[in-house]
């Protein structure tokens, strides 16, 4: 089933959580929202639910308009970042909840339960209560109780917020076969771009209680739509520079733009991984001071600083950086051989006017 | 060696403190012998004294109950103004003497007040009568529920109902299935701590019974009333049983 949501809007006091947000979550979808915190995605999964009412706007559920509909009448599945798991009821009781409530016949009820155990490897577990179970088997008992009652739609808040790094990556896994399995369409709410990344068909980017950008995880990380998407979304060097005669120079850096016209300012940005470095001082046009390497597991970063003070970070894998012998403090040479024009906020030009990609000097001296 | 020190301090404080007192009551109940013993207790004023006492807990109890939960719940939930103002004058009868507690009932229900003379015209018997004792029993008590359920209400938050509202429950479903299981510990220490200070309040209740033997005669007053009249069994035996009756409160608890 189909959620879809039209001009939202939430209202708490005089703060403005969510500001006229559009968006559809297609059939079997597995959809996340990721934002800082605070930036309202939460806010807007529970609006979905019905745990809070829209100060405007509309949402839909297949199809149908369920603002008036109670949380109780929506039929969601929703799944809370603590769990929120009653504790003074078995890992069996917690997942039978929600059949009891809609007055399921007992043997259908422990069938179901069953079946969820099974599905969720809880089996043998369901006489535990919920202190007695880990941080993993809690969630999973959580998204057993809200798929207990076969709910049009699942909210997942955050849903592995809660747990450390090894059992959280276990967990996204999880979900993802789960997803493939049961194909129920989903919403999850996150604040972790690589999760997001991981976990999601198609992310939705959300800053301040807007909606910043919607796309697959390659689309918002290769084309961010805003400055915001650009930086939230892996890391990106970003400068500032005005055009004059179809160039931004920043520093010694020129950024050549021919179909923008003169004196608008521009943010100009680009992944680490565009920006070449070489001990060899004639390499590459650009020269600066390598400042920091850091380590990074799988591959290393490089912080440089230029002749007027801009720092770039610099971004390579293990066996480009064996190639050289890199030391802090040491000059080097660089060159940034894919930018890209960011849109900001107020000032609009056509899309087809910005060079996507460009070559930016010569790659061999 | 100064771990065993410690031990042994507080060993010795509570043998001086608790085990000691209990132990010469129970010993010195029996001074005159069983038969003594039991004639004390099963007299008609010592009876008296214990139905009333148990009447006037269980009231007690039950007007806790339901209030304290009540008024937790909207000091934990609910945002207004005078929240912080209210949230401090829940102490207040701990800070109270209780016989200047009873002394307020006095002057709230006296003949020559307006609600003394309401109930008058009425026909209830406010001072000196059932109504009195049990609103003195309750000031002294009012607090233990509501401070035993507001710090685990906020430990729990509003995740759990939530949860069970998006798996459709409604609202007294919510209540029923979920707020209350999870508050039982709250209620079980809030119901001993009532039951046993409704049991032993003695300040408040002694100044608006007007301890009227076979009356209003509480177990606890009976006690007083037969220790100024130098009848120590007496006063042993029933503060035994009154003692006992508290332990068992606890336990049951």
């Amino acid at each position: 089933m189909k959620i879809e949501v039209r001009g939202l809007r939430k209202q708490f006091g005089s703060v403005q959580a969510v500001s006229d947000v559009s968006f559809e979550v297609k059939e079997g979808e597995l959809l996340g929202l990721l934002g800082p915190s605070g930036s309202g995605k939460t806010t807007v999964l529970r609006l979905i639910a019905g745990l809070e009412t829209p100060s405007g706007g509309d949402i839909y559920i297949d199809g149908k308009r369920v603002n008036d509909l109670s949380v109780q009448d929506r039929n969601i599945g929703f799944v809370f970042q603590h769990y929120a798991l009653f504790k003074h009821l078995t890992v069996f009781e917690n997942i039978a909840f929600g059949l009891k409530i809609k007055k399921w016949q007992p043997a259908d009820i422990t069938q179901r339960v069953a079946e969820l155990l099974q599905l969720m490897s809880l089996d043998s577990l369901e006489h535990r209560y919920p202190h007695q179970l880990s941080g993993g088997q809690r969630q999973r008992v959580a998204i057993a109780r809200s798929l207990a009652p076969r709910p049009s739609v699942l909210l997942l808040d955050e849903p592995f917020g809660a747990v450390d790094a090894k059992v959280r990556q276990e967990l996204r896994e999880w979900l993802i076969r789960l997803h493939d399995r049961l194909n129920v369409t989903s919403l999850f709410v996150t604040h972790d771009q690589e999760e997001a990344m991981e976990v999601s068909g198609r992310i939705i980017v959300f800053s301040k209680g807007k909606l910043e950008q919607i796309g697959s995880p390659a689309e918002v990380y290769e084309e961010p739509a805003t400055e915001f998407v650009a930086r939230f979304i892996g890391a990106m060097n970003i400068l500032e520079g005005t055009v004059l005669n179809g160039v931004v120079k920043i520093g010694s850096l020129e950024f050549p733009a021919p179909t923008i016209p003169d004196q608008v300012q521009l943010q100009v940005g680009f992944r680490p991984y565009y920006v070449k470095i070489s001990e060899e001082p004639t390499r590459y046009r650009q020269t600066a001071t390598l400042r920091h390497i850091y380590f990074l597991g799988v591959a290393y970063r490089l912080e440089i600083e230029t002749a007027e003070g801009l720092i770039l970070r610099s971004r390579m894998n293990k066996e480009e950086f064996r190639q050289y012998r890199f030391e802090v403090g040491q000059p080097v040479s660089f060159a940034v051989t894919q930018f890209r024009f960011l849109p900001q906020e107020g000032i609009s030009f056509p899309s087809s006017a910005l060079p996507q990609l460009l070559d930016a000097g010569p790659l061999t001296p | 060696m100064i771990r065993r020190l410690f031990i042994g301090s507080v060993w010795l404080y509570f043998a001086l403190l608790l085990v000691g007192p209990i132990l010469y009551l129970a010993v010195h109940s029996f001074d005159e012998g069983i038969a003594a013993f039991w004639n004390e207790v099963t007299r008609p004023d010592a009876l008296h004294g214990f139905l009333l006492t148990i009447e006037i807990t269980a009231i007690v109890l039950v007007l806790n109950l339901i209030f304290g939960t009540i008024t937790a719940l909207v000091l934990v939930r609910q945002h207004f103004i005078g929240r912080t103002i209210l949230s401090g004058v829940i102490d207040l009868p701990f800070s109270v003497s209780p016989v200047i507690a009873g002394f307020m009932l006095i002057l709230l229900f006296g003949p020559e007040t307006i609600l003394g003379t309401f109930f008058g015209t009425l026909g209830v018997k406010v001072l000196f009568a059932m109504p009195a004792m049990v609103l003195a029993t309750l000031f002294a008590t009012f607090p233990f529920v509501v401070r035993e359920l507001t710090p685990l209400l906020q430990t729990i938050g509003t995740d759990a109902e939530e949860a069970a509202r998006t798996l459709g429950a409604n609202e007294w479903q919510v209540f029923l299935k979920v707020t209350l299981p999870m508050l039982r510990w709250g209620f079980v220490y809030g119901a001993t701590l009532t039951v046993a200070r409704a049991i032993g309040e003695f300040g408040a209740v002694l100044v608006v019974s007007g301890n009227i033997l076979l009356v209003t005669q509480t177990a606890t007053l009976h006690i007083y009333q037969s220790y100024v009249d130098f009848n120590y069994v007496g006063a042993n035996a029933v503060a035994l049983q009154d003692a006992q009756q508290d332990r068992l409160a606890i336990r049951e608890a």
